[in-house]
């Protein structure tokens, strides 16, 4: 669709060292496109006519909260569930008419990474690498190699640890060198360390041009991972863009913490520039409220910041910290959805 | 496009990595000594009774000599006499006692005993978790979002499927064979039996009655218990679809072929119940000559109705199988 000439001299992965990385990029051909799909269960819609694409070498993330229609989604795009309407298709290739050349460009986990686990690892990739076509042995090699898995491989999987079935899972993704790879809320279980490792293998792989979709009830996680975003409440798409414009819709905050709160708050009603966010108004990480206890959370320009300061400093109130809070995509998820009920 | 023969690799290895031929093997090596026990307690005791084999063999000849130049003997019923008085005359002349029985005869027979109970359990081990246990594990999700079409999955597990029950089959009558020889020795594959009798009514048929080797003679039941093993494995193999845990699946088709077992010994007068799979189960009746559960019921009857079950059952499968949403 978009600059379909791109394939041919894609930058490939020196836009990687572009330090602000999405703004910067180009946009690529489609690899995921999704028209108009609908699905129904009996006569219950659970997904609502939905369209959205996925550009090659991007991040695109699939935000919903739980029962929002996010798996039953991700299911139609691997063909383990066939839409009741509309056409998905990667690469070009139909993926619920001809699934044996759709999904030759796709690797995925649904859910869990679940695997033989009576067999080794090693086995377990072999099975997989012999369903699809020209997969030799040094591939195999190779993903046991790029997740590290190489040291315990030949070790049957029902002894590996959820990290290490996560590895595996990614290995048997990477198998087949996928234009697209999906995966679905792929931080569950890990731990922080492991996220961020996981957070960073991502990024490596769309450096390489590599799409990658990835569904997550966690907002940050999105905020922190993907390019683009596709937000699903109810079954229906919300809002499909780049994640900092979406972002840049909602409120942001400046937290004031200060020696003396009832007089800070006193003197910031009395302004029109500044206006003080109500505890239930405002949807703030807790972690960050916790940090900074019994802040006054204000919404205000950032230009009117420093002459705040020094009307408290001149007032005789102790400015402790100042910090701004970007919006999480949860207060942004639930502007977006408010407006719709309200709509 | 994946070879349809890498699929089939991974189905039979993914059984064989589950230990489930080598559970059935360990089950046969426990079980088949106990039966060959039970056979020679049960020589033991004849031999006590029939203390000179030999001059009982020749008075039953000579008895059923006599009876052939009688004018009162029905004409058919001369032909089986005939039948008998050969294979009495062999076993004398081989110096063989009928009523010891070596390996070939042990196999035969408990080939015969197993078809209806036995061999389907053991079937039904491999079967019933051939695709629900890639539901319950989740694997699944694996499995077909691979690049594959869904019908070339599951025909990779049926063919696997039919690759096992032939090996059961064959481990049954192997197992069995080797175990009893121990005891009883390894010789009687050129020992005749007789068959093709026929139930005509209350009478025996005996038109057809002819001998063969017990050799040959095991090599039809085989058939024939891989007949029905294999109508008994399909029917698991569509539950085991449509059925998303195999303690269910394996339930079901357990009930299935008990109530198959108790059905045919009281439904004789229940005409319609021969079209029920599970009455036609035991085609080694038909060799035998022993009366079949329902009247009416012949070898070719039985073989179709089970057919058109499998068949139906294969249809179900394949029509289910590259339908359904996998929505767990």
């Amino acid at each position: 669709m978009e600059q379909a000439q791109e394939r041919e001299g894609r930058p490939s992965r020196r836009q990687a060292f572009q330090p602000g990385r999405p703004s910067g990029k180009t946009q690529g051909d489609v690899v995921l496109s999704v028209e108009r799909v609908s699905k129904s269960i009996g006569r219950k819609p659970i997904i609502r006519d939905i369209s959205f694409d996925v550009r090659a070498g991007e991040i695109f993330g699939f935000l919903g909260p739980n029962g929002s229609g996010k798996t039953t989604t991700i299911r139609m795009l691997v063909d383990l569930i066939k839409p009741t309407g509309g056409r998905i298709s990667v690469c070009g290739e139909d993926v619920n008419r001809s699934p044996e050349r759709a999904l030759r460009h796709v690797g995925c986990i649904v859910e869990n990474p679940e695997m033989y686990s009576y067999m080794t690892g090693w086995e377990n990739l072999a099975h997989f690498a012999r369903m699809q076509p020209d997969i030799p042995e040094a591939r195999i090699e190779e993903v046991v190699d790029i997740v590290g898995l190489d040291a315990r491989i030949h070790d049957k999987v029902k002894t590996y640890s959820l990290g290490m079935r996560q590895r595996l899972g990614i290995a048997q993704a990477l198998l087949g060198s996928p234009k697209l790879l999906i995966l679905d809320e792929p931080t569950n279980g890990l731990d922080p360390k492991g996220i961020k490792e996981l957070r960073a293998f991502i990024r490596e792989l769309a450096d390489g041009g590599m799409s990658v979709f990835v569904s997550s009830h966690l907002l940050s996680e999105i905020q922190l991972m993907c390019d683009r975003v596709a937000i699903i409440g109810q079954g229906r798409v919300i809002a499909v863009g780049k994640v900092e414009e979406l972002v840049a819709q909602a409120e942001t905050y400046t937290l004031w913490l200060v020696s003396d709160p009832e007089r800070a708050e006193a003197l910031l009603r009395e302004h029109p520039d500044a206006r003080v966010v109500g505890e239930d108004e405002h949807r703030i990480d807790e972690s960050l409220l916790a940090a900074m206890p019994g802040a006054i959370v204000t919404s205000m320009e950032p230009d009117a910041v420093p002459g705040w300061v020094e009307r408290f400093v001149a007032a005789g109130i102790g400015v402790q910290a100042v910090h701004r809070a970007s919006p999480s995509l949860e207060e942004l998820f639930l502007k977006l959805t408010e407006g719709e009920r309200l709509g | 496009m994946a070879n349809q023969l890498a699929l089939i690799q991974n189905e039979t290895l993914k059984v064989w990595k589950k230990k489930r031929f080598a559970v059935i093997v360990l089950i046969l090596l426990v079980l088949v000594p106990v039966f060959v026990y039970a056979q020679l307690k049960i020589a033991e005791n004849n031999k006590d009774k029939f203390t000179d084999w030999r001059a009982e063999l020749r008075q039953r000849i000579i008895d059923n000599t006599n009876a052939l130049s009688s004018d009162r003997v029905p004409e058919e019923w001369k032909k089986w006499r005939v039948a008998l008085v050969q294979q009495l005359q062999y076993d004398l002349d081989h110096d063989v006692n009928p009523n010891t029985p070596n390996a070939v005869t042990f196999t035969n027979s408990f080939l015969r005993n197993a078809v209806g109970m036995f061999i389907p359990l053991m079937v039904l081990a491999v079967a019933s978790d051939l695709v629900s246990s890639e539901r319950s594990t989740g694997t699944i999700k694996m499995l077909l979002t691979r690049p594959v079409r869904r019908w070339r999955i599951l025909f990779s597990k049926l063919v696997t499927l039919t690759l096992y029950v032939s090996l059961i089959i064959v481990a049954t009558a192997a197992v069995s064979y080797l175990v009893s020889g121990l005891v009883f020795g390894y010789e009687g594959w050129r020992e005749p039996v007789f068959v093709g009798f026929r139930l005509a009514g209350s009478d025996i048929d005996t038109a057809d009655v002819h001998a063969i080797t017990q050799g040959a003679y095991l090599l039809m039941l085989m058939g024939l218990v891989w007949f029905s093993a294999m109508v008994v494995a399909i029917l698991a193999f569509m539950v085991s679809v449509l059925v998303r845990s195999t303690a269910a699946s394996l339930v079901t088709m357990m009930a299935a072929v008990i109530s198959g077992a108790i059905l045919s010994n009281m439904a004789s007068s229940w005409h319609s119940a021969k079209y029920l799979f599970n009455v036609n189960l035991d085609l080694t009746v038909y060799l035998q000559g022993s009366p079949p559960p329902i009247d009416g019921m012949t070898l070719g009857f039985s073989l179709a109705v089970l057919g058109v079950w499998a068949i139906a059952a294969l249809v179900v499968s394949f029509a289910v199988f590259t339908k359904q949403d996998i929505l767990n």
